[in-house]
């Protein structure tokens, strides 16, 4: 019986591996995520088998629930929100790995009244913290994304002793929980400086930065579910648990290159700040405006265009009118491309399930490194709420907080448009220098509203 | 647990991790985000310690309880992770 068990889970594992594999692939993903829910479906039936049946009432209430609230949510929420459904659910994962560990521990010690074992001992230590940490940091995220915090890095004095303090303490009080399994006031002190740990890790990161943050906490969410399959020795846990975790760091490092940030950096938290500081008023640049009938005749009279997105579009839900524009464009045989930054939105890879919610086709999503010798040679770039991958301060400017970052040379085009609902500064607080070159013309208002007009002139041309 | 079967865990975790990486490396950035949520999705995989903690009988343990918040928790990780993925990946298209 347990041999069938472990061959279950074994099936199961290798489930996880090829559904990622095929994830990494746009037209198999779908049978990729399948195959991987499949996996799971193992996994969870093979447990189920194990377990005694007159407990079956409280664990299919509790999978009914849980499905539920998660299925509702999945289906309700908008292509503009995954960032924080992401940070949301993630979160709830850490807590899941929290309470087996907390489980596990109250079981052996108030109920059973067994001496744990080392290596299952630190296991529930680990599980604790990583748990702890990814839950309230993915709460912390998760109130930045969707605006009920404030997206500015908040920081304050002794942020780092605190810091430093809090990590002392885990470790003194990680050896007490060790020696004196049985005090369940240690392993509860244990419990709360994890969650503080949480918050304080992701509290001074602000809005721009959120790409690096979720990816890191998607890794520590792998990283507790692997934790958690030590103390209850079960490799599936280990294999799916590894494999988010790996997932979560290599994106997180993707993020942190687009950003020109170290992984070290990141890892040791508090940055973001570097950024605050570098709110300076630059020389104050001249800019040129256009209005909306210029703007499509400009669209009519070129044979190049390249589009590159950010966060503003999706606020704005420009996505589906600027499908019509290029519908326009094309109809008149006009090369539409997108350009899509690494850091562009607020997860990696955002803004292509936006554009691929508004029916693009992903051939037309371009990535920077393969786009950007191209700008030299097209006639037109539409900029639409992006700011700071834009900003040619990150080549030129070596006092800009940007500076060395990789970005879109969208300057090098011939026009540049600027769609933009006021003269603000990007998230990064900075100046773009962009919009004060001769040859960048400036669209201000709603995006949705005025590229909406833009499309309608050019309907009537 | 014996030092055998920890080192077999270890050995686990090492390959997998590895081989997750190499995996991930090939994604491309495209399809970043229902990577992560498909990947968040099978952070889940904890609901299997979930199930094993709920399992424990009657209700007067602390540790049930635990078990049980940790199951809904989970369930909710995995069926709303697996949905919104496959809700993602449905829109991506090639005309």
């Amino acid at each position: 019986m347990t041999i069938a068990i472990q061959l279950a889970y074994l099936l199961a594992s290798i489930l996880f591996i090829m559904g990622i594999k095929l994830l990494g692939k746009t037209k198999d993903a779908r049978k990729g995520n399948m195959l991987s829910a499949i996996g799971m479906l193992v996994a969870i039936v093979a447990t189920l088998i194990t377990l005694d049946i007159l407990s079956f009432v409280e664990i299919f209430s509790c999978m009914l629930i849980g499905g539920a609230i998660g299925l509702y949510y999945a289906k309700k929420v908008e292509m503009t929100q995954i960032p924080e459904m992401v940070a949301l659910f993630n979160g709830f994962g850490g807590l899941a790995s929290l309470g087996v560990a907390l489980s596990d521990h109250f079981l052996k010690t108030a109920v059973l009244a067994v001496e744990i074992d080392p290596v299952n001992s630190i296991s529930i230590i680990a599980s604790v913290l990583i748990g702890g940490v990814t839950f309230t940091g993915s709460m912390v995220a998760w109130l930045k994304l969707n605006g009920k915090v404030s997206g500015q890095p908040i920081t304050f004095k002794g942020q780092h002793v605190l810091n430093l303090a809090l990590l002392i303490s885990f470790l003194v009080i990680s050896v007490f929980t060790f020696l004196y399994q049985s005090d369940p006031m240690y392993i509860t002190i244990l419990v709360v400086v994890a969650l503080l740990v949480g918050i304080l890790i992701v509290v001074p990161i602000g809005g721009a930065d959120m790409p690096v943050v979720i990816s890191l906490l998607n890794s520590y969410s792998g990283m507790a579910a692997c934790a958690t399959g030590f103390i209850l020795n079960n490799n599936v846990l280990i294999v799916a648990g590894s494999l988010v975790g790996a997932s979560g760091l290599i994106l997180t490092q993707i993020m942190c290159k687009a950003m020109n940030r170290s992984l070290t950096n990141v890892l040791l938290g508090g940055f973001g700040q570097t950024v605050a500081s570098g709110a300076q008023d630059g020389p104050s640049i001249v800019i040129k405006e256009i209005g909306v009938e210029e703007t499509a005749m400009l669209f009519d009279s070129v044979s190049s265009v390249i589009v590159v997105p950010g966060y503003g579009m999706a606020v704005a839900q420009a996505q589906h009118v600027i499908r019509e524009l290029m519908e326009q464009c094309e109809k008149r045989g006009i090369d539409f491309k997108f350009a899509i930054h690494p850091v562009a939105g607020r997860m990696p890879g955002h803004m292509n399930v936006l554009l691929a919610e508004a029916n693009i086709s992903y051939d037309k999503l371009i990535e920077m490194e393969a786009i950007n010798d191209e700008f030299p040679n097209t006639d037109l770039v539409l900029i639409v709420g992006a700011n700071d991958v834009v900003n040619p301060a990150a080549r030129t400017n070596p006092q800009s907080p940007i500076y060395g970052m990789p970005i879109l040379n969208a300057d090098k085009a011939k026009t540049v448009i600027v769609s933009k609902r006021s003269m603000g500064k990007g998230y990064a607080g900075v100046e773009n220098e962009l919009f004060g070159y001769p040859n960048c013309l400036m669209l201000f208002g709603d995006a949705k509203q005025t590229i909406t007009k833009v499309v309608s002139e050019m309907k009537e041309m | 647990m014996s030092l055998e079967s920890l080192i077999i865990l270890i050995y686990v975790l090492v390959l997998a991790s590895y081989l997750g990486f190499e995996l991930i490396t090939k994604v491309p950035p495209t399809l970043h985000t229902p990577l992560m949520s498909g990947s968040n999705a099978i952070s889940g995989i904890t609901i299997v310690g979930a199930l094993i903690a709920t399992s424990e009988l009657g209700y007067s343990t602390l540790s049930k309880w635990l078990g049980m918040m940790a199951l809904i928790l989970a369930t909710i990780n995995v069926v709303g992770g697996y949905a919104v993925t496959d809700r993602m990946l449905k829109m991506f298209k090639k005309k």
